[in-house]
């Protein structure tokens, strides 16, 4: 018999760039408050699982043993910019299948300056330029801009709505709202991307202790699932977007959110709020219709019509999204589950989303690793 | 001054009057091309891809241009970036010699050429490829 399992305590730590502070640093901390919510300390936990791409050797060994916690399992987990989406169902499994009764999973990054340098491309795909991050997101753009309605406004208006709600999030590192023609008007990155309409790659942690459900009032993990790409879909080039090289759908964001969809027992018109991810504006919008929030080509009349808005009908990145909170990739997606949580519990002051009961969070990236986790309360 | 491939197997030749070609794997059981060419196709798993030269014109399907070099990048900026469609049925990702977006539009017709991307330290010209718009428009 598989149990239910529910959050019992979380701890989060501001994103930005912190230069005085190790990595390691920033997830003891975020541990330190995520163990002390949920009233845990040392055995009192049977596993911990660190979602973390550039931490390097036994990163997540290292955050336990500055806190005296080490012995039980430890697991470092790297899938790309789903990587604390990896780990949290990981822990997940290892609450639902008995086997543990309290687990630690967390989440950190101290991402290098820059455009991501990543050993996903062969050295020669390097030295010739093939290995843009940027550029790829804007040649998804481009097709969305060519198949979805998107204009440039559209993408526009997608950050001037995320760098809104960041505002009013203290856990962000942008903090400041933009105007449609603002974002136009910053400097061209990858055309049609311009720098307002791209997340910066920076800082941070997240926890969550996790346990066996048994309260009414818990907040529940009702799926946690992760998808990578399908065959063929050939590793190196256009796995983070999808759709550029190869069309056949389902894309890996389709296939986790079926997969949690039907785990959770329910569909996306049940979902009262949704933070994903939003590494560029296109990238938001193509969610949309990946997560099934509209049918598929409508991203851009699903946005038109106002609904992703803070008091629309299904508000998306309340939270500021990417956009606004910048990308530490092992720490992202635990940090969409940390606000989630927040907002079941009615806890997530200046941007609480009312009578918030069902929430999805959403992360994608290389291996085209999709992590979808539906949090209810 | 020697002339080398950025990556063996990938370019038929490395001398424009060579008739140079990109080559692709084409899969001996379910006959879908992939590139760089493979010894295992990436979509059906089946050992022993055959490796075939592709033509050179096709449509140009998304494109963007790079302004900033990326990390282990040795050629120059700006460069166009992007995605060509060939008529044997695969889409390619590539440089595209075009520099300003403004000239380019999804479905333009557009031709293989063969592009010096850098000296080694060995002063050898590493040749690499690129899609160069086929039209004056």
């Amino acid at each position: 018999v598989s149990r239910s399992v529910a959050i019992a305590g979380v701890g989060l730590r501001p994103f930005g760039r912190f230069e005085e502070t190790s990595v390691v640093e920033m997830g003891r901390e975020a541990v330190a408050i995520a163990l002390e919510a949920a009233g845990v300390g040392a055995g009192d936990f049977q596993a911990a699982f660190c979602g973390t791409v550039y931490s390097g050797v036994a990163a997540g060994h290292r955050v336990l043993s500055s806190l005296g916690m080490t012995g039980v399992p430890i697991v470092n987990v790297e899938a790309g910019c789903a990587s604390g989406g990896a780990a949290l169902r990981l822990g997940v499994q290892a609450i639902r299948s008995g086997e543990c009764d309290s687990v630690v999973v967390f989440g950190m990054e101290k991402m290098p300056r820059g455009v991501i340098d990543s050993s996903f491309f062969e050295p020669w795909q390097k030295e010739a330029g093939l290995n843009p991050a940027p550029a790829f997101f804007a040649l998804r753009a481009r097709k969305l801009m060519h198949e979805s309605g998107v204009t440039r406004e559209h993408l526009a208006r997608v950050s001037v709505k995320n760098h809104e709600n960041g505002v009013h999030n203290p856990y962000a590192m942008f903090r400041k709202p933009f105007t449609i023609e603002e974002v136009l008007a910053s400097p061209m990155v990858c055309d049609p991307l311009t720098l307002y309409m791209l997340c910066s790659p920076n800082e941070g942690a997240a926890a969550i202790v996790l346990r066996p459900a048994d309260r009414a009032a818990d907040v529940v993990v009702a799926a946690a699932s992760l998808r990578s790409h399908l065959p063929g879909r050939v590793l190196g080039e256009h796995t983070p977007l999808s759709g550029t090289t190869v069309d056949e759908p389902p894309s890996p964001t389709e296939l986790a959110a079926r997969d949690a969809y039907e785990a959770a027992g329910i569909g996306p018109e049940d979902l009262d709020l949704v933070e994903l991810q939003d590494t560029d504006c296109g990238r938001e919008l193509l969610s949309y219709e990946e997560l099934l929030l509209c049918p598929p080509g409508e991203c851009a009349a699903f946005f038109d019509s106002g609904a992703p808005a803070r008091n629309g009908r299904l508000p998306v990145n309340v939270s500021g999204g990417l956009l606004s909170k910048g990308e530490p990739l092992g720490a992202s997606a635990l940090a969409q589950v940390v606000e989630m949580y927040w907002q079941l519990r009615g806890e997530a002051s200046g941007r609480q989303v009312e009578e918030a009961r069902v929430g999805l969070c959403h992360t994608v990236g290389r291996g085209a690793n999709a992590s979808v986790i539906i949090l209810r309360r | 001054v020697a002339r080398i491939p950025l990556k063996d197997g990938v370019l038929s030749a490395v001398d424009a009057a060579a008739d140079a070609r990109l080559l692709a794997g084409r899969c001996t059981a379910c006959a879908r091309l992939h590139f760089p060419p493979t010894p295992v196709c990436p979509y059906c798993s089946t050992k022993g891809c055959a490796t075939v030269r592709l033509g050179t014109d096709g449509t140009l399907y998304v494109y963007t241009a790079v302004t900033k070099a990326p990390p282990g990048y040795r050629g120059k900026v700006p460069y166009g970036f992007g995605v060509v469609e060939l008529p044997d049925g695969i889409r390619i990702v590539t440089r595209l010699t075009e520099t300003s977006t403004d000239r380019l539009r999804v479905g333009m017709s557009v031709r293989l050429v063969l592009e010096d991307i850098f000296q080694n330290e060995a002063g050898d010209t590493v040749v690499g490829w690129a899609f160069a718009p086929a039209e004056s428009s």
